[in-house]
């Protein structure tokens, strides 16, 4: 076998095996989106529920809450950036981390100080490479988050915002949240917003209709706003990582998807090219043998 | 005679929903019972039980760990922040 050919060869066995590699890295993924999608599913209940309850509380409570009112003179802003901790999917990351970097240009402009705490071990190697400054970072759960991972970050976010900011070198006037919003399994769009100082209008899902009850509160509205508010703050933080855990599985299906595909390319084009090295190689030995043949007749028909 | 339409839910799941003749739970003031047509209430729940008794008798019970009651129109949806 020619030298040609093997190299040929050597290429598309190395190029089906990474095939065979991206194709179960779609699959895995492609049935972690439906499971990621599912528990989004589920947690809408309490958040629906939760939002209800503090449209219901806000329209008529005349409490003034440290979560609601906004700074006059607002100094810094706190930014979450959700990301991946694995790569291998696309653009995902990367697209969040410059919808990040875009509402962190756009804060400075204000005259904000940024303050930036990170989700995913993708975007603190970004930051650690830039020598960024971080201010909190966590990683480890971003392609499956729990609730008790939401809560630890909301807590921290909820603490650096309660502090006076004025005072404070930790403390902040708002907090804003970058994540992916999972539309559907071929739209996945980075999405900035602000969570803190909260503008509780927003709210998905059915506007609650008609009236809302009256309602006692138990032991009284500011102390039931005060338990609230936080718990509203970590939903739309798990809210927030869930969708981005399933846009980072449907964009690693995607990223997948497109590398089998390519693999398929290759492997074709390569076993042209094989092909034809083995035909070069045949016809050059035939021409070889015909040629020698031909010598060797010439030669002895010169000696007779 | 009226029913409550009961959800108790949590952030990851929902935990049960149906309804109930009667739920009864612990707030910051005391545990309170909710039958049918009670006034709307908007309660900050301890760490305690929740029991649901069910339209056909049967009587479950929750464990809670902090969380919301919030009842109106005799539906009653409790935020449990952890139940088990």
């Amino acid at each position: 076998m020619g030298a040609q050919l093997r190299i040929y060869r050597r290429r598309i066995r190395s190029v089906k095996a990474t095939k065979k590699i991206t194709r179960a890295m779609e699959l895995i993924s492609a049935s972690r989106i439906v499971k990621a999608q599912q528990r989004v599913a589920a947690s809408t209940p309490y958040a629906n529920e939760l939002t209800r309850a503090v449209s219901a509380i806000a329209t008529f409570s005349n409490t003034d809450h440290p979560l609601t009112s906004t700074s006059e003179n607002p100094k810094r802003a706190a930014v979450l950036i959700i990301t991946a901790d694995r790569g291998m999917a696309g653009a995902y990351s990367s697209a969040a981390i410059k919808e990040g970097d875009g509402l962190i240009n756009g804060l400075k402009q204000r005259g904000l100080e940024v303050s930036t705490y990170l989700v995913g071990r993708k975007a603190v190697n970004y930051y650690k490479f830039r020598n960024r400054k971080i201010t909190g970072s966590w990683t480890g759960f971003s392609d499956n988050p729990t609730f008790a991972d939401a809560k630890k970050v909301s807590d921290e976010l909820i603490t650096a915002f309660l502090k006076d900011a004025q005072v404070d070198l930790t403390g902040v006037d708002e907090l804003h949240i970058v994540y992916t919003e999972f539309k559907s399994m071929i739209t996945q769009i980075p999405f900035s917003k602000r969570m803190l100082p909260l503008e509780v209008v927003e709210s998905e899902g059915p506007a609650p209709t008609g009236l809302l009850p009256m309602y006692e509160f138990e032991p009284n509205a500011g102390e039931v706003l005060n338990a609230l508010l936080p718990r509203y703050i970590e939903s739309r933080v798990y809210n927030a990582m869930l969708q981005s855990a399933a846009s980072e599985h449907a964009a690693r299906r995607r990223a997948m998807k497109s590398a089998t595909d390519n693999a398929d390319e290759l492997i074709k084009s390569l076993t042209r090219l094989a092909n034809a090295a083995r035909q070069a190689e045949i016809t050059q030995e035939i021409s070889e043998i015909v040629g020698g043949a031909d010598a060797l007749s010439s030669a002895s028909a010169g000696s007779e | 005679m009226a029913q409550l339409r009961v959800e108790l839910v949590s952030p990851e799941k929902r935990v049960w929903s149906g309804d109930a003749s009667m739920v009864s739970a612990r707030t910051l003031e005391g545990d309170i019972g909710i039958l049918p047509n009670h006034a709307p209430l908007f309660g900050v729940l301890v760490d305690g039980q929740v029991r649901i008794k069910a339209v056909d008798g049967n009587e479950t019970s929750f464990n809670v760990h902090g969380g919301f009651i919030s009842v109106s129109n005799n539906r009653v949806s409790i935020l449990g922040e952890s139940t088990d």
